[in-house]
């Protein structure tokens, strides 16, 4: 019972992550593209700035309940993805720095450097983390010890990078929709076109991989043994759907929110999926690291387990609590007087 | 080299970065929140300015201090994957509480303190500076007790092939973290202390600010003389700790190599890797007896009692407590001058002068202090328990070469654009625009 609790808040988590950092990756990928001179652009970073490093803890979080409730599964997803991972990390690294010490030093060298920085640091984790997460859905090749064979080249296997292609467009349509509320005048009118104008090609990537993932995964399985299940859907269709119902109404809150609905529920989609296994072996379902006892048990022990969804019920909501305060209290447009990156 | 080898060197080389910028942030965030409730309660200006300047360098300080943290997180996994699967059940669960209890409230409110200057009252952002600088106290407390129970476990039994928990109070009120929490924040209140004075020093010399900056380096005197009285104090308690729990690491801090009571401690020294040291000269009769455990007579357990494969590396444990302890010694001289003179510290410009330069002294002190810690505490990875060597991850030698190396040259270059904005910043003083 403990297992599978924690299964699921392992999946929320992940999920959590994805909805918050993804709309600040997005607009780094966008800015590029959106922002037409030198203001519009501070106005992109500034759109990040309250938000940015408190979104990145949900990652730090979800990597930590891993290593906490799933050791086994820490162990051998970090180490099995090594060459990714780092490259994540190199990417979260410059991005970070680049909203600090961009605005520092008026060069439009030293600018563009770091413009350059946010660009592929924002980029790089949107197709890593679809990247690692489909590879997931898949199945890795994993042994009886726990050990992965083959290299970062086999993750980018086509299942994988349809993945990539599926979180890059996620957070793009989700940056767009955040700048549509924290901007104002013309770039709020590029964004508000840009989101509609990613939307079908989204809409047209979600069917596909979900298709993709019949053929290639084991992912339905779960839903076809107890149909009910198939309710999740709701979620991300709905999801789908209300974001660009709210958007050609300009209602820019409740498009990001269906936008966010739709991240959360294409992450629970795929983590109810897998259950009960959060790493399954693509050599032999035997090896598959688990939740329960059904492979290779991950699981900590049950004494961890209780003190840490005691923690987790305590902290999770009051950390939702005060992030929610926050996105209220700086959810209005940024003006030049706001200009602080 | 093996994966082995280049794991140990990427991660010292990741933690002791990651440990440049943390010990400021702890302190610094502390005197900032100080210094805002000073503008709450008196409406001087002055406490305004003061926080604002500081605030500047502590931000630059900070996203280098966040940024290579995430590094760490990950390494457990990527590099000490046999570590995290065997003693997951506990390290992992208080790496997970650091994040939900603290991180979050520290990197959420560090956004609302910058962006909040204009949109909160000075009371609310003075709050919330207090915020910023408890939470990260409170994460250096989570993970002082995972690295504690490194050092001293407690609290498990080895089931299913693994440390799983028993006691969770007995893992939390480790002893051993608990002095490794004190020393840690005392030690960054000296760090923060002599930043702050130093570079308001700097500018003394040059008098420019004087009335900013004399205020400045008074705080950061009196931080400074009294943090630097008690590291030194509480150290030596924690010395006994050592010898009480890890004696072969407190005999590598002293190469004290034969096992004998009322031993003594050699002013000049030179250790030696085999049996016994190059040069002893200059004993002070049982001195090591009495800072080891308070008694004369006390025998003290020499290396050459404990099986070689057992030994931590002497040289480096060694020349690192001296440098930390001699540290200790000349930086409560230095504050006590500073402290006494403060109101006329213009008459003596040479000890102006000196005083920038003396900021590097306690960031040295800290990498000493945990060179001490972790190479004393080999060959084991948790104390009796577990072996450095059984616990890196199966990844080939070459994937941690190349990470080693891009890790160490990305963090050269932010580290250097790091120092020159923050040198900027200095120079550019309290008044300038960005
Ligand atoms: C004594 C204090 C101390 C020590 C020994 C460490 N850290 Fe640290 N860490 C902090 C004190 C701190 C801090 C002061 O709280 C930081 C610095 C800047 C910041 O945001 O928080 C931080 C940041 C920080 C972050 C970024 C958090 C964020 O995004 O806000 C991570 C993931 C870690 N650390 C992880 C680690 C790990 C895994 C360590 C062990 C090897 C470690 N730290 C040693
Ligand atoms: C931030 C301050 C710290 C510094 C500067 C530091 C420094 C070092 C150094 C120099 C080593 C290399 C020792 C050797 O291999 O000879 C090391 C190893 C290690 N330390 Fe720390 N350390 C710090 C904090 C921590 C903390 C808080 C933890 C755990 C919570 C930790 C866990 C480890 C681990 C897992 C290793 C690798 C295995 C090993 O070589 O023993 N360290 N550290
Ligand atoms: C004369 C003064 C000092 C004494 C007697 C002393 C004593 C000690 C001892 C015995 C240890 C090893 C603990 C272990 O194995 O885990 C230690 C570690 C350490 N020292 Fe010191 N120390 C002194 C001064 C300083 C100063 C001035 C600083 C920095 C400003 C400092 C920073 C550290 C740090 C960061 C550690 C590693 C963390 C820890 O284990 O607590 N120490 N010190």
């Amino acid at each position: 019972m403990l297992e599978t609790i924690w299964f699921l808040l392992w999946g929320v988590l992940w999920a959590v992550y994805f909805a918050l950092d993804g709309f600040d990756l997005g607009m780094g990928m966008l800015k590029p593209f959106l922002a037409r001179n030198e203001f519009e652009k501070r106005v992109i970073y500034n759109a990040a700035g309250p938000f940015w490093d408190g979104n990145e803890v949900w990652l730090i979080a979800a990597g930590g309940v891993t290593f906490a409730a799933f050791p086994l599964a820490y162990a051998a997803m970090f180490s099995g993805l090594y060459t990714a991972l780092m490259l994540l990390l190199f990417a979260l690294i410059i991005r970070g720095v680049s909203f600090e010490f961009r605005s520092k030093i008026d060069s439009p060298g030293w600018k563009a450097f770091w413009d350059g920085c946010q660009t592929v640091g924002s980029f790089l984790p949107a197709l890593l983390l679809g990247v690692a997460f489909a590879n997931i859905f898949k199945g890795l090749p994993l042994d009886q010890n726990q050990i992965m064979h083959g290299g970062v080249i086999d993750l980018l296997n086509p299942y994988g990078l349809a993945g990539g292609v599926l979180f890059v467009l996620l957070f793009l349509v989700h940056g767009a929709l955040w700048l549509t509320i924290k901007a104002e005048g013309d770039l709020r009118e590029r964004a508000a076109a840009t989101a509609a104008k990613l939307w079908p090609v989204l809409a047209v990537v979600i069917v596909l991989f979900l298709a993709y993932t019949f053929v290639a995964t084991k992912l339905f399985d779960n839903y076809f043994l107890y149909p009910a299940l198939f309710l999740i859907l709701v979620l991300p269709v709905g999801g789908l759907v209300l974001t660009r119902v709210f958007l050609a109404a300009r209602k820019f809150w409740l498009a990001w929110g269906a936008s966010a609905v739709l991240i959360i529920g294409t992450t629970l989609f795929g983590v109810v999926g897998l259950f009960p296994a959060l790493l399954p072996s693509s050599l032999n379902p035997a090896w598959s690291l688990t939740a329960t006892d059904a492979g290779i048990k991950a699981s900590s022990s049950p004494l961890t387990l209780a003190i840490m969804l005691g923690v987790a019920l305590v902290f999770v909501p009051i950390v939702l609590g005060y992030q929610f305060w926050v996105y209220k209290t700086f959810s209005f447009p940024v003006t030049q007087e706001d200009l602080e990156y | 080299m093996d994966a082995l080898m280049l794991s140990r060197l990427q991660f010292a080389a990741a933690t002791m970065f990651h440990f440049i910028f943390v010990p400021l942030t702890l302190g610094l965030s502390v005197l900032i929140a100080g210094m805002e409730t000073a503008y709450v309660r008196t409406g001087k200006e002055i406490y305004l300015r003061m926080a604002k300047f500081w605030g500047k360098l502590f931000l630059i300080n900070f996203v280098l201090g966040v940024v290579t943290g995430i590094t760490l997180e990950f390494q457990f996994g990527t590099n000490w994957s046999r570590y995290s699967a065997y003693v997951g059940d506990i390290f992992g669960s208080l790496l997970a509480i650091e994040a939900t209890a603290a991180f979050f409230l520290e990197s959420t409110f560090i956004g609302v303190w910058v962006f909040g200057w204009k949109r909160l009252s000075p009371k609310a952002h003075a709050i919330v500076a207090w915020l910023v600088a408890g939470a990260g106290n409170l994460s250096a407390i989570w993970i002082l007790i995972a690295n504690g129970f490194m050092q001293n476990p407690l609290g498990y039994a080895i089931r299913n092939g693994r440390a799983e928990l028993t006691d969770f109070l007995a893992v939390v009120g480790n002893p051993f973290a608990w002095q490794q929490f004190a020393h840690t924040i005392l030690g960054a209140f000296c760090v923060a202390g002599f930043f702050v004075m130093g570079l308001s020093a700097w500018h003394l010399v040059r008098k420019s600010h004087e009335e900013f900056f004399g205020a400045s380096l008074r705080l950061g005197a009196g931080v400074a003389l009294v943090a630097s009285i008690l590291v030194a104090a509480q150290g030596h308690f924690h010395g006994n700790e050592v010898a009480r729990i890890q004696p072969a690491k407190l005999a590598a801090m002293e190469a004290h190599w034969n096992t004998q009571a009322n031993a003594p401690m050699y002013l000049l020294q030179i250790p030696g890797e085999n049996g016994e040291n190059a040069l002893e000269a200059l004993p002070v009769p049982s001195l090591l007896s009495i800072l080891a455990y308070n008694d004369p007579n006390a025998v003290v357990k020499g290396l050459n009692d404990f099986p070689a494969a057992d030994r931590p590396p002497v040289t480096i444990t060694f020349l690192a407590f001296r440098a930390m302890v001699g540290i200790g010694t000349l930086m409560p001289l230095i504050a006590l001058f500073a402290w006494f003179k403060r109101r006329d510290l213009g008459k003596y410009p040479w000890f102006l002068k000196l005083l920038p330069w003396t900021i590097p002294l306690p960031y040295l002190g800290m990498q000493a202090g945990w060179v001490v810690a972790e190479v004393g505490r080999q060959p084991w990875i948790v104390y009796g328990l577990m072996r450095t060597s059984d616990a890196v991850s199966p990844v080939s030698g070459g994937q941690v070469g190349f990470t080693l190396v891009a890790i160490v040259a990305l963090y050269t270059l932010l580290g250097a654009a790091g120092f020159f904005l923050a040198g900027r910043t200095v120079v550019q003083g309290p008044d300038a625009a960005h």
